[in-house]
């Protein structure tokens, strides 16, 4: 069957993303989809147990914005910056609400990923060595190799009820193409239930991929258009990320007061992403 | 010249311990900084994987981010996240990781993840991020942090990676297949492991620096090697490298960038 492709962002989210939902926001760095989680935050989706290695400042706004009851992570950082303020209150204060922390390493999501994209119950690796991390974190156990006896570390499979990616392109059949930093978005996306898909263009017949990253139409179930959806994180061949953007993040989200007056102007107001990208654009 | 600023000195002490084609982890901040200065002076030939998945990356800028354009457009290839994780890190393929943290102890274990109780933080910390894995696979590590008692301390709130736990062989005898950390260079010097004990013990200071103030920018009975070397002073190639590096990267990340609409 083919992913739909005549729905608005807000009517894929509407359908898809249900308040209580596990939900994947992927793409490291690169192709981070912004707008999708901006209409999240307008539409006050709550109770999410949000899952990405590095929350960024995507993920920083939905806690924030109290969309999230727990979070499944590996780095919780504002990318050569300092900190996630929000994140940070919310872990430290339960400001706006409590959140739950189901913390790993970026081996130990990974491997996570791809048990989940291969609908194996568990990812193995020789990872979390004399850390810490498994005495605060249930769901890292371990596993003895039943050749060896090598004890290796076991973390259990991640398959979002739903996973939303920012790529380059698709086509008329639904066929999405990404390429630069992939990070581990192949895997979350076939890891869900539901992969939705934001695009900068849609193109009648993708080229051939040879060992390209395509996710074929068939694990697709809907395809929106939206140009700059990645932005102020970037999309490799269309526009840069914003560094100085990530810079300023720091200050807007330090404190309580001027991170709402920032969402209500900025994400709240604007009726979508089109018009978040003018407000800001004014701005500038 | 402007004589170097202690940030620049550790930068370069750094860079110096980078053998040229070696494979090396790179994290963002001074890691990055020295690993690109050892490839655009002394090793060329380095390979520098950053974990977002671009190998062979040579940028003309420093990334703000791990994952920047500017890795990918200049790397030798990119691969997904998974991949480098396992079949590089995990599989044994990379000589030296590069770690930064929030403490160290004198073992080299680090903490990146919370100050306090993990269920009560006074500071959340950004956490584990690739360090778990990299502290244990890479052949060496080197660590990069700068001194206080805070962040230098007895014992760590957390141990987000492991260096040589106890000390005495207790490494060897776990599953790590690197041999931990091999440096640590610090704004007032550089530790080293102690042969037997594998604790930390300071092995060279920066010029102008002597080893009690060194002593007092730690937060344990830091001890003294046998023989103590001065790092020499950078040379001119260096520090035009370095400054001329980072005035591009400032530059750079100035540049207003076109809203996409």
């Amino acid at each position: 069957m083919s992913p739909r492709q005549t729905l608005t962002l807000a009517e894929a989210i509407e359908l898809h993303v249900v308040d209580g939902a596990s939900v994947a926001l992927e793409g490291f760095t690169h192709l981070i989809p912004f707008a999708a989680g901006h209409e999240i935050i307008r539409q006050g989706r709550r109770d999410l147990h949000l899952i990405r290695m590095t929350p960024d400042l995507v993920y920083d706004q939905m806690i924030g914005m109290g969309c999230a009851r727990k979070l499944t992570f590996s780095w919780g950082g504002n990318p050569g910056v300092g900190s996630l303020h929000r994140l940070r209150d919310a872990v430290e204060n339960s400001w706006p609400c409590p959140i739950e922390l189901d913390e790993h390493s970026h081996a130990g999501m990974a491997a996570a990923y791809c048990a989940g994209a291969s609908r194996l119950p568990f990812g193995v690796l020789r990872g979390y060595i004399d850390t810490d991390l498994p005495k605060h974190n249930p769901a890292i156990r371990s596993v003895d190799c039943p050749f060896t006896g090598e004890r290796l570390a076991a973390v259990p499979a991640i398959n979002p009820d739903v996973t939303i990616l920012h790529a380059q392109r698709a086509d008329r059949s639904g066929n999405v193409s990404l390429q630069g930093i992939v990070g581990a978005q192949r895997e979350a996306a076939l890891a869900a239930t539901t992969l939705l898909v934001t695009v900068e263009e849609i193109v009648e017949q993708l080229p051939p991929a040879m060992n390209g990253i395509v996710l074929p139409h068939w694990v697709v179930q809907a395809v929106v258009h939206c140009p700059g959806g990645a932005y102020p994180s970037y999309a490799q061949g269309f526009y840069a990320r914003d560094n100085a953007f990530y810079k300023r993040w720091d200050a807007i989200a330090r404190e309580r007061e001027g991170f709402n007056a920032w969402m209500q102007r900025h994400v709240l107001e604007p009726r979508n992403h089109r018009d978040f990208l003018l407000g800001l654009k004014e701005t500038a | 010249m402007i004589a170097a600023t202690r940030e620049e000195m550790m930068t370069i002490a750094a860079a110096r311990m980078l053998p040229d084609r070696s494979v090396c982890f790179v994290g963002i901040g001074l890691p990055s900084a020295a690993c690109n200065l050892a490839r655009l002076t002394h090793a060329p030939d380095i390979v520098l994987i950053y974990e977002s998945g671009t190998i062979g990356t040579r940028p003309e800028v420093l990334p703000l981010s791990i994952g920047d354009g500017e890795l990918a457009e200049t790397a030798s290839f990119v691969v997904p996240l998974p991949e480098v994780f396992s079949y590089y890190l995990q599989a044994g393929r990379v000589d030296v990781g590069f770690l930064g943290a929030a403490q160290i102890d004198r073992y080299g274990n680090l903490n990146s993840t919370v100050i306090g109780p993990y269920d009560s933080p006074r500071t959340r910390l950004p956490g584990a991020g690739g360090a778990p894995e990299i502290a244990a696979h890479a052949r060496q590590t080197f660590v990069m942090l700068k001194a206080s008692p805070r962040s230098f301390v007895e014992s760590l709130d957390f141990r987000t990676s492991a260096g040589f736990l106890s000390g005495g062989g207790a490494r060897g005898r776990s599953t790590a297949r690197g041999r931990g950390p091999r440096a640590v260079i610090s704004d007032f010097g550089i530790l080293t492991p102690h042969p037997e004990t594998e604790e930390l013990q300071l092995t060279a200071l920066f010029e102008g620096i002597t080893a009690t103030q060194a002593q007092a920018a730690v937060g344990w009975p830091l001890k003294l090697a046998q023989h103590i070397a001065t790092v020499p002073v950078p040379d001119e190639i260096e520090l035009q490298a370095l400054r001329a590096l980072n005035e591009r990267t400032e530059q750079a990340h100035r540049q207003p960038v076109r809203i996409p609409v």
